[in-house]
This record gives structure tokens, sequence and C-alpha cells, in this order.
């Protein structure tokens, strides 16, 4: 096995395009484990830990800029207001050692149906900065799950960073396991109010082949907003309404029996986390609002 | 009751290094283990050292037609690769109970990761892919994997011709063992009762989980013998099964304990001791044998899931009328412990309740699940999760509260067992579950804090952040158990103690050795300890654990304060004695008490009981040294009989209680347990702040069974979550608050009237768990662990 350590970016493309089957590590978190298993065994490692703006983020006017090493528990400690949904699923991620170490770009790398991050990106909204010897694109999120535990990277790419929109209204994650912490998720879910486009974005983890958007229940939902008039009145979102949205998110899922939960209690489980993650936005939304016109 | 229990508040200080029983000496390895510099068996390396690698069986069960290793033997590196057909004697198998294992697969393979080759090579990478390289042809057979296809009419057999002692009593080949109790007339009293209740209940496969995986290293000696550094239980117990497959005399094999992180009984039996011993002797080189994570849960028994069949009656006034059960444990492919689990399982399925009439049959089965032996509860936690089920059953249907129902019909000093044995030492079980009823409910919606958001640590679900109060109902539910203390039914159970007293530099100090294997339980500090106390020396040193001492038996069952503990007590008394003599013999015309009075030796000086100091201990030594070593036996026990169970089986009997709080999301299914009150009685607190921990650790691993701990055996006996990401164990956020009540409540036949303690929290904490999470939800919940599919209904 080969471990490149490439000092710079630049360095990293080209020992990228060079080796199109090295495989990038950066916390490791993940990669080690798949390679102490013999579950993989790469001809070429390729270390991203030398480039430091990988570590780096920045907080524009709309957007943020996420370094795709930043670590989760950077993410908890300096982005929960202006990246609440993602820094709520980071918090979920394993245990402290490991979300010292892991970020982001390891969850897009390895497109795990199961990775926390997934559905706070989906419902964000982001785009994904890859870049080769190429060149640099910006793959929308809703492009970059391809399959499962695929990409829509080339072979020859790497993960720079992520832009996420910076929220401009309430969101929230939620994640089912059967342990109260440092669990791999049964089924999650994550949800952004997007007052500003009056829109609503949600992301599902762990109950598809790949990491997916519930966007029937999203356009019913924004359509139900906007008749009802709620994004200006901010009255309560009638049950009625947030039962066809649960409804509409369990039946996006197209989950699978396993070790970890039964499909069936899958679908449950995201139609009450959808409920309840719905409610809770709502409620923040209703109460900014209202001290907006107070104030 | 004053004086006989202590407070947590008055057990979390550490004492002095120097102390003697009673205190809280703290424990040698701890600080070690929590900064990670203790030194445990996978951590030994040798110069020159090979790694030895297992490859283990693809199928639960097969025919082995073929096996190829010569490209295994071609891979630079490689030194050895080894097969049933290279092992050197004619013993081939080993075994706890029945010599029914075989050391590498036999032409067939029984039951998921058995082990069918080894091989020994310069880098552990290096044997992993050599094995890789093993071709073996194997022809899939079915598989008995419960008690309906074990017996089936054409049920495989998995040991036909079996010749073990149990096998001319068994009513099939695919029993391992069945152990029936009888005691009066179980028919004729269920007509007095005025409610019978009946019920079935499903016990998970929970694994030991124990931190440190199997490991060890074997050095080939000069003399043709080896030296095995090893993590067990029992050296002596692994020795005399180790020592005819090489081939060699027992004291060619010598065995030392090295750092054991963790066993609950899933070292009992053996890993890798034999292979690397093999592997070692084969290639004249040192052998290190480590297991992953992954094949750790291959590499060891599991604690026997259960199905179990109870029916209880009872008055209108409360009184039980009569009990019947049926036990079905699932034994895997090999006996291992499971002709004792039967007995305790059988024994012990009444409860702590006094039941006149009673009708029991206990059976372990031979399936092709993975073999199922020792661990913690030992047999009476699958029991108790059943009978503690039935008797919220009952007092449900009577109307009455469960506690006082069950303070009514509990056991006493004096109640008959239904194997005939009279329990006579205290058994203060309605105490127990008085002093949890009593302790204040821990306050309702611990997740709110004024003007915040919910605090989802204090919620089901945690981090994950599922509810901020939404679906959550609060539970209580309450448990008592009762487990036996020691090895049982006639088995000779001793343990062996030398203890060496001498002046170095002056000082009077004192050399226990043992061969106890010391996995945690804080053995180490009570010998030390006790040695204080009989001695009258402040410096103790601990020998290294080994067989150049005799056995100093499991460290199971409880036993190893009361055992080995005894054992280094009754040594220190008869090395007290000899010092005396030597005093006697020196100082004895100096001073009338010499020969009048009750000698003591206290802070390194001979004194009377009326507290003269007679001599200094160091000057009575002077240039000798006294030097014992000695057996300790607890009472003699005696067999069940095999047709009416009744017998003087057990030893002694330990009792603790619980009351879980739980607050359950209903809609989602997820649990929080709140708090775990346990209240045990002990006997006596040798170091009270080791009890605690004993009965927070068994409380939680009793907790883990009850929400989450399962190994997932699929249709075709293959094992699906063998590691810690699919099978999961409390975390410190699962971990509730455990307050603690310890009685001190002394056994008479005992060394300083103490109780072992391991194991009897991990017995009531499932259930009162499970009761509470029945409190909050409605639902009858008849097996552990309590899925969320099992709360919610889909």
């Amino acid at each position: 096995m080969d471990f490149l350590r490439p000092a710079s970016w630049e360095e990293a493309l080209a020992a990228k395009a060079e080796h199109p089957t090295a495989v990038p590590i950066a916390g490791g978190t993940d990669v080690m484990v798949e390679i102490n298993f013999d579950h993989r065994r790469p001809d070429v490692l390729l270390d991203l830990n030398r480039i430091g703006e990988l570590h780096d983020w920045e907080v524009g006017e709309d957007t943020v800029r996420l370094g795709a090493s930043v670590s989760y528990t950077r993410i908890i400690e300096n982005l929960r207001s202006v990246l609440p949904g993602l820094a709520t699923a980071s918090h979920t991620v394993a245990s402290p050692q490991i979300r010292n170490r892991g970020g982001v770009g390891g969850n897009l790398g390895c497109a795990s149906p199961a990775g926390d991050a997934h559905p706070a990106l989906l419902a964000s909204g982001c785009e994904v900065e890859v870049a080769s010897v190429r060149g640099t694109r910006m793959i929308p999120i809703d492009e970059f799950y391809v399959g499962v535990k695929r990409n829509a990277l080339a072979p020859d790419e790497l993960i720079r960073a992520i832009h996420l929109p910076r929220a401009d209204g309430p969101q929230q994650f939620s994640k089912v396991g059967t342990r109260n912490a440092m669990v791999i998720a049964v089924c999650a879910f994550g949800i952004a109010l997007h007052p500003s486009t009056r829109t609503v974005r949600t992301g599902i983890g762990s109950a598809a082949p790949t990491p997916i958007r519930a966007k029937a229940a999203e356009e019913f939902l924004a359509a139900a907003l906007e008749e009802g008039g709620f994004w200006d009145n901010g009255k309560i979102i009638p049950p009625a309404v947030a039962r066809q949205f649960a409804e509409l998110v369990s039946g996006a899922a197209n989950p699978i029996d396993d070790v970890r939960g039964s499909a069936s209690y899958r679908r449950h489980a995201l139609g009450v986390m959808a409920r309840r993650t719905l409610g809770w936005t709502w409620d923040e939304y209703r109460g900014n609002e209202r001290s907006a016109r107070c104030a | 009751m004053a004086g006989t229990t202590r407070t947590p508040t008055n057990l979390t200080q550490g004492a002095k290094a120097d102390a003697g029983i009673g205190a809280s000496t703290l424990r040698p390895d701890g600080t070690l283990k929590v900064t990670g510099e203790f030194a445990y068996s996978s951590d030994m390396w040798h110069e020159d050292m090979l790694w030895g690698f297992t490859l283990r069986s693809p199928h639960a069960h097969a025919r082995i037609l073929s096996v190829d290793t010569s490209d295994a033997l071609a891979q630079a590196g490689v030194y050895a690769v080894l097969t049933h057909d290279d092992l050197p004697t004619e013993h081939k198998k080993y075994g706890l109970e029945f010599t029914d294992t075989p050391v590498l697969a036999d032409g067939v393979v029984r039951h998921h990761g058995e082990p069918v080759a080894l091989v020994a090579a310069d880098h552990p990478e290096t044997a992993r892919r050599a094995a890789a390289k093993i071709k073996v042809e194997y022809e899939e057979l079915p598989v008995v994997h419960d008690e309906a296809s074990a017996l089936a009419e054409d049920a495989p057999l998995l040991h036909p011709g079996r010749d073990d002692h149990h096998a001319h009593e068994v009513p099939h080949p695919n029993i391992v063992h069945r152990q029936p109790i009888i005691r009066g007339d179980a028919n004729a009293a269920a007509r007095r009762a005025d409610v019978i209740v009946t019920g079935e209940y499903e016990v998970g496969m929970q694994d030991q989980a124990f931190l440190g995986p199997e490991s060890g290293l074997a050095v080939p000696g000069e003399d043709g013998g080896v030296d095995l550094y090893v993590a067990t239980q029992w050296l002596h117990s692994d020795l005399r099964q180790i020592a005819p497959v090489l081939g060699l005399p027992e004291e060619k094999v010598r065995m030392t304990l090295s750092g054991v992180g963790g066993a609950f009984g899933g070292r009992e039996d053996l890993s890798m001791q034999i292979h690397a011993c093999l592997l070692a002797l084969r290639t004249g080189k040192p052998v290190k044998i480590v297991y992953n994570r992954f094949e750790s849960f291959f590499g060891h028994v599991h604690r026997h899931p259960a199905k179990l069949w109870y029916e209880h009656g009872a008055t209108r006034d409360g009184k039980l009328t009569h009990m019947k059960c049926r036990i079905v444990l699932d034994g895997g492919a090999y006996a291992s412990a499971s002709p004792a689990v039967v007995g305790n399982a059988s024994s012990l399925s009444v409860g702590p309740y006094v039941i006149e009439d009673v009708e029991i049959e206990a059976v372990a089965l031979y399936t092709n699940n993975p073999p199922c032996g020792a661990m913690r509860g030992f047999g009476a936690v699958q029991a108790c999760f059943a009978y503690e089920a039935q008797m919220d059953k009952v007092a449900a249907e009577l109307g009455m509260d469960p506690v006082e129902f069950r303070q009514l019909n509990a056991m006493t000093q004096g109640t008959i067992m239904p194997t005939g044995q009279v329990v006579d030492s205290p058994a203060p079980v309605a105490e127990l579950l008085r002093r949890v009823k009593a302790l204040p409910l821990p306050p309702e919606n611990q997740w709110e804090s004024a003007g915040q958001t919910a605090d989802v640590r204090a919620l089901p679900g945690g981090l994950s952040n599922t509810t901020h109060g939404e679906g959550v109902v609060r539970g209580v539910g309450y448990a008592v158990g009762i487990k036996n203390v020691g090895f049982s039914e006639g088995f000779d159970d001793y343990s062996t103690a030398r203890v060496r007293l001498e002046v170095v530099a002056g000082e009077p100090v004192a050399t226990v050795h043992t061969a106890m294997a010391e996995v945690g339980q804080g053995g180490v500090t009570v010998h030390a300890q006790i040695a204080r106390t009989e001695l009258g020396v402040q410096q103790v040193t601990i020998h290294p654990a080994d067989t150049q001492v005799g056995s100093a038996g499991s460290t199971s069952a409880s036993r190893q304060t009361y055992m080995t503990g005894g054992a280094v007590k009754n040594t220190c008394e008869a090395v007290r004695d000899k010092a005396l003599q030597l005093g006697r013999r020196r100082f004895g015309t100096f001073h009338p008490a010499w020969a009048t009075a009750e000698l003591l030796l206290e802070g390194g000086k001979v004194v009377t009981d009326g507290g003269e100091v007679l001599a200094d201990l160091a000057d009575v030594l002077g240039d000798d040294v006294v030097d014992l070593e000695l057996e300790f036996r607890h009472r003699p026990t005696e067999a069940f009989d095999i047709v009416t169970g009744q017998g003087f089986g057990h030893v002694q009997y330990s009792f603790a209680a619980h009351r879980a709080v739980v607050e359950v999301d209903t809609e989602l299914g997820l649990v929080k347990v709140v708090e775990l009150a346990c209240a045990q009685d002990v006997g006596k607190a040798l170091n009270p702040l080791s009890v605690v921990g004993q009965i927070q650790g068994g409380t939680t691993q009793g907790l883990g069974l009850a929400v989450m701990e399962e190994i997932i055996v699929d249709p075709k006996s293959k094992v699906r979550n063998p590691s810690f990401t699919d099978y999961l164990i409390p975390t410190i956020l699962d971990t509730p608050t455990i307050p603690v009540d310890v009685l001190e409540l002394a056994d008479d036949h005992a060394p300083y009237g103490l109780r072992g303690i391991g194991e009897a929290p991990t017995l009531s904490s499932t259930p009162a768990v499970v009761s509470a999470i029945r409190a909050a939800t409605g639902l009858a919940l008849k097996r552990v662990p309590v899925r969320p599919e099992h709360i919610t209904g889909v």
C-alpha cells in the first residue's frame, strides 16, 4: 500500500489524477475501520491531513463554506447558529473521539445511507465543491448520491468543501437508534424551513438505498402553508396537515428489514420524527415571527 | 438494623492502601486501567514471536470434504499451518463439563465460527492472508436451531454416540441435560388457587462483551514444555484441558495470568490457549494470538437464550399456591457449562418465594447455534425475568400492590427450597424490597429547565433528538432475585492460598500467592486487606497468579471473595499460629501471657486480646520464614436427584432487589432508564467501594439485556451482528443513577459472614426495567431485550 501525503491541495489533485483508485483519508474514522477489518485494501491511501485549508470554514453573507475536513466537534462549537440542522446532526455522530476526527467530507465520500450528515445536507440545499486537475465544479446535493455507497465524484476528483446556505429559518434533525448515544441510525430525518423562498426541504437517512428527500411531502407542505397564509399569519399548523406531511415522509422512504430495525418500524418512526420536527421548527418560526413583530 | 447498612455517601471515599477488611482500599490496577497504562494480555510481546490466526467456519453445520493448506504454507513468512490431522495426541477434544469440543474441526463444523485451521506467521496480516488461502470444501448440512428441530424424528444428532455422564439419563441425545424438580403436589395445590396465571417468556442471547478480547502468548520451553501467558478465569481448569491435547504432563505447561480485560463468564471456556501452544510447540517460537472484536464474538460462549413457560396460582388473600414451569435453554453446538446452567435454572426457578408445591423442568439443547455457557447470573437470569413477570401478573390479577404481594410470599431464613434445601442464613427478601420502595422517586420531567429547550440527554433517544417530551410516559417497576454462590451440586469446590511471612529490611512482610484470576472483581485488593487484618502487617505483596500454586477455582459464581478470600484468611490464620509458636519458643518465658492469653497480630506486634504488647513481630520472626500453602473448602453440597431434583445443592444464596424508573417514548418505542435503585445483602462488605462497583456494574449489565443487548442468529444459525456497531451495550448516557443500599447480615457459614455479590444485581435489574416499561405502556412484553418494535407494535 502506498501512502501519499500531499502538502497542498494542488499536490493532492495531482496525486489523485495519477492514482485514480487512491482512497482519500482525513479523519480516518471510516476508512481505518474498513482497513482494520480487511473489508478494503486500497492500493494507495491519500492522506489529506496536511492540507490546512480543508479544516477551515468561512461564514459569508448568504452561505457557509465548510472545508471537507472540518470536524463535527468544530461544527457543533462554532456553526450552530448558522447551520443549526447540521450542528444537531453532528451531535449525534458516534462518540466525542470520533466527532473530534470525522468531518462532512468523509460522510459524503463514503455516501453511506446511514451517514448522519446527509439528511441535514439535503434539507439545507447545499452544494458540494469538488475538484480535479481538470478544474472545479459544484454538485448540487440533490444530485450527489447516485447509489448505495456511491456518489457523483469522478475517479480523479476530491471533495474540497461544502457550500451551505446560511439558515434562513428553523432547522431540525432527529435520528432513531436503539441506544441513547453513539449509535448508527435506524433511520433519520432532517427538515429546514426556508421562509425566504417559502419552501420546506427535507432529508431522510437509513431508509432507502441512498439518502433522499421527501419531495412530495415538501411540496404538499409548502402548498398548504401558502394556501393558509401560514408564513404570514404564523398560526399553528393544523394537525391534519402535519399528519399528511408525516405520511408523505413515511411514503417517500424505501427501507429494508435488517438487524437494526424492520422496514415497517422505519416508516413508522420517520412519520413520527417528521411530525415532531415540523412542530419544533414551526413553533420556532412562529416565536421568531412574533418577536420580530414586537420589535 | 443499626450498623448493618451503609449509605452511598460513606462508600464513595477510598481508604489508604494499607487498610484491612471493611475499608474501601483503592484498587492497585484502577488508575492504570483508567489512564490506559495497564498491560492487558493483548499487549504482550516477545522477541522473535510469531502471530497465530484461526481460520473459522463460515457455516453453522457442514461436512468438511477437503482441506488444502498448500497455498497457505507456500506464502512467505508462514511458519506453520495446522488442521485436525496435525493434533499430536489422541486427545483431540476438550470441554468444561463434557469433553465434546474439537480443538480443530474434525470433519464436521457444528457452529458458525468454529475453528478449522491455524496459521503461524511472522506478521498478523501475513497470518490472516495465509489463512484466506486455505481451501476448505464444505458440504452444508441442515441446521438444528430450536427445540422442535432438535427433537424432530429425523433431527440430525449434534453428538452421536455421546459418552458423557448425562448421556444415559437424557430423553433425547440432542438434550445436553434435563433437571426436573418435583416437590409437593402442584396439581392438588392448584385446586386451592383462586387465580391461575400462565405466561410464556423469552430471553435473547446476551454476550459478555468484555472489553479485552481473547489473547495470550505461548513460549516454548527448553524442556519441551510451554509457558502460557493468558487472560482467563481459571488457570487450573485451562491447564487440565490443555495438557492432554499437547501430550504434556501438567507440570510442563506453566501458566501465568496476564492482564484480563473483563470476563463475566466468557473466559471460563478455552479460546486460543491450546491453539497458541500447538503453534509454539510446532514452530519452536513464541506465538501470540489476539482476537479482534469481530472474532471475539465467535471466540467465547454466550448467555443461553431461553424460552420459559410458567404457571402460578394464588389465593384471594395473596398467597401463592403452586408453580409449574418449563425452561428450555439453547446450549448451542457444544456443552460448555450447560449442565450446570440447567441445574441453576431449575433449582432457582421458583425465585425467592415460598411455594411448597412445584413441578419444574429445565433442559438445555444441543443445536447448531453459537455455543452458550457461563455468563454472570448463569441460568438464574433467565428464570428471574420470567418469574418476576409472573409476580406482577398475579398481583395485577389479584388487584394487589406488586411489592406487597412479593413481600407476602417472600422467603426468609428457614424457608425450604423446591430442592428440599433449608435456607439456613439470612434471606431478607421482603426487607430489600421495602428499602428500594421507600426511596424517594426521582423528580418528573427532568429534561425541562426553565426557559430552555429540552435537555435531550435526559429523554428517551438521548442525543438523537427524537423527542422534547412528546409521547413520553413514566413507569416504575420492581423485581427481586435469588442467586447461588459458589459451585454447586456436589462439586469439590476449593481454593488454595500460599502465604509467606518474613522480615524484609526490618519490617514484617506478607506475600500472598494464589492462582485466582483477577478479572476486574478486585480480588487482589481484598486479598491484601485480608492479610493485613489477619497478620497485622502493613506490607503485603500479591504474587502474580500462576499454576505454581494450587488451584483457586474459577473467578465466577460470585465465589472468589468467599473462596480464595477464605483461603487467604485460612492460610493467614495458620501462618499466624506458626508465628505465635515461634514467639512462644523465643519469648515465652519473658511473660506469662504467652501461655495464657489469646494472642493477636496487630500493627506489626504480638498483642494480647487485652491489648498488651508482648513483642514486635519482626523480633518474633527473626530470620525465620513462615510459608504455608493450604486448601480451603466450603461445606459440601449434593447433586440434585435426577428424578425429583431433591438435594442440598447450593452453598449459599445471594439476594438483590431493584426498583426501576423508566421513561418511554411510546410513539417511537425508545426507553430512557431514569433510575435503577438496588438493595442487596452482602453479609459483610470487605471492600465497600468495590461492593458498590459490582452492584452498579451488574445492574447495568442487566439493563443492557432489558433494552438492547442481543446476539442475533438467523434461521441458518449464523450470527448477524458480531460487532460493537450492532451489538449494543449501554453507554454512560444509557446508564441511570444507581442508588445502592447495602445490607450486611452475616452468614455464619462463610468467612467474615460475607456473601458473594457479583451476580445477584444482574438478575433483578432486567425484570425491574421491563416491569417499569410495562407500567408505562400497558404492554405485556414477554421478551428481552425489548426492542422499539415491541413497544410501537409496528
